[in-house]
């Protein structure tokens, strides 16, 4: 199979990257060292390739209402342009379809940026949808657009340095927030902890974007590294966190679910109908070794499973995001069977890192 | 880097460097660390385990994967090497210096059939493509 390229392909081998194939597309994974990289984006600022993500824009008189019943987090707390929402879309037996981000921008047009891996069933479960309650609308999946994260407490100055004509419009900005630029889509998200922009733009122009940013001390980050960040921020992972087998209440998004408006929307009923049994916790490792995916955490209460497991590079140890039973406590020592040893873990509330501190 | 030639090396990427006192001391090559990443944990096998010839006996874990490290020859663990305990990353910045464990070969024969230089450089040039 060929693998799917960003506009960024021949730029990132350029650079040194290692290549690996990331859910069909050729992705790099880290440039050098991805603790170096890791510790960059906490400390200075770096930037990331995410031009395998896709956006969709939904335009039409009845966008606010399809997305009423589409989402499960509620787009009526979107209330001027530019305004961001970070929802789940779940089929009607509350599984995960994927998480993705909302953007209002006005009463004809909401933008909804969605993961790289579900991208096609995503648009087509929204068509599906739109053609069953909102035949008018009109779904764009935009390809011909790229979009670079850059992140880290200097993120923004480097941004508006290699961008001067967007500052006057991003500077007010607040976490969840966008702006319009034109050619430039900005908005002041991330998947890692830590201030900064993802910019939707041109795919023509993301080539020229990356190499001024480059020129402007912005390194370059790869995928290894984001998946450290996104974990010590306590951030969901599609495919790894939840899934389609798992609703939003037993990933550790029961905020980002709209229970109490009378407001249907799809998955509704399930959830109302099946009360949590599990729940999401942080783990800190108490013995030497690393958390991993797939280990198994024995507790008072009963089995669990890690997740996502990794080591900290910012705390130096290794955590883990798991799903548990619902009585497993904070403060709780569980037994995480990793090879042939049962090692200590302490139960802890996530996020672990955030703006460049560690929170444990 | 390239392999240093007084060392013996195997398929899965362990280099062994035979001692005056009959044992043998083995680590991972500059090509293995290079694959695995920043390397943040490493768990040396328990002295005196018996081992026998490709048997996983080692674990080496990257902040991307854990890798297994296999005995070269068969025979019994020595002492395994804590300076890595606190200090994993010695096995990035000096991976022909940074042993993983010692060993003692039932037969010292099995050691000497194993790769030189040449023969794992050619190795890792045929895993590339």
């Amino acid at each position: 199979m060929t693998l799917k390229q960003t506009p960024l392909n021949a730029a990132h081998r350029t650079m040194g990257a290692k290549m690996v194939d990331f859910g069909g597309w050729d992705m790099p994974v880290n440039y050098g060292s991805q603790m170096d990289e890791h510790h960059q984006v906490r400390r200075d600022v770096g930037m990331f390739d995410v031009s395998h993500m896709r956006t969709v824009d939904i335009k039409g008189g009845d966008v606010r209402a399809f997305l009423r019943y589409l989402l499960a987090n509620n787009v009526d707390k979107l209330q001027f342009s530019g305004k961001a929402l970070y929802s789940c879309m779940l089929r009607p037996n509350a599984g995960v379809i994927d998480d993705l981000i909302v953007y209002f921008m006005d009463e004809q047009w909401f933008r909804i940026v969605v993961n790289a891996g579900t991208a096609d069933k995503d648009v087509a479960w929204m068509k599906e949808q739109a053609a069953k309650v909102a035949p008018s609308l009109t779904l764009t999946p935009r390809m011909e657009l790229a979009m670079v994260a850059v992140q880290g407490p200097n993120a923004r100055e480097k941004v508006w340095q290699v961008l001067p004509q967007t500052k006057a419009a991003t500077s007010e900005l607040q976490a969840f927030q966008a702006a319009d630029c034109g050619e430039y889509f900005i908005a002041r998200t991330g998947y890692t902890g830590e201030d900064g922009f993802e910019i939707i733009l041109p795919a023509s122009k993301v080539e020229s974007f990356w190499k001024a940013l480059h020129q402007a001390g912005v390194a370059p980050i790869g995928l290894g590294a984001r998946d450290t960040l996104r974990l010590e921020a306590g951030m969901n992972l599609y495919g790894q966190d939840m899934d389609e087998t798992i609703n939003p209440l037993e990933a550790g998004l029961a905020w980002t679910v709209d229970l109490k408006s009378e407001r249907d929307f799809i998955g509704k009923a399930a959830l109302l109908a099946n009360p949590p049994t599990h729940k999401m916790v942080g783990l800190v490792l108490q013995d030497r070794g690393v958390l991993r995916g797939h280990q198994v955490v024995h507790t008072a209460a009963g089995e669990g499973e890690i997740t996502s497991g990794s080591f900290s590079p910012t705390l130096n140890l290794s955590i883990a995001m798991a799903r548990v039973p619902r009585d497993v406590q904070v403060g709780d020592v569980v037994q995480v069977a990793i090879r042939d040893k049962m090692l200590a873990a302490k139960v802890v509330k996530y996020p672990f890192v955030r703006n460049g501190k560690g929170l444990i | 880097m390239s392999n240093p030639t007084n060392l013996k090396y195997t398929a899965s990427h362990e280099w062994i460097k035979t001692e005056a006192d009959g044992t043998i001391t083995v680590g991972i090559t500059q090509h293995a660390q290079e694959l695995l990443g920043d390397i943040v944990f490493v768990e040396s096998p328990a002295v005196g385990r018996n081992v026998t010839a490709k048997e996983e006996c080692a674990v080496v874990e990257s902040v991307k994967a854990a890798a297994d490290i296999y005995a070269p020859v068969s025979g019994i663990v020595v002492v395994g090497n804590s300076a890595l305990d606190s200090t994993p990353e010695l096995i990035n910045s000096e991976p022909y210096a940074a042993w993983i464990f010692k060993m003692k070969p039932s037969n010292m024969a099995d050691v000497n059939s194993l790769m030189d230089a040449a023969a794992y450089q050619a190795h890792v040039n045929s895993e590339a493509h």
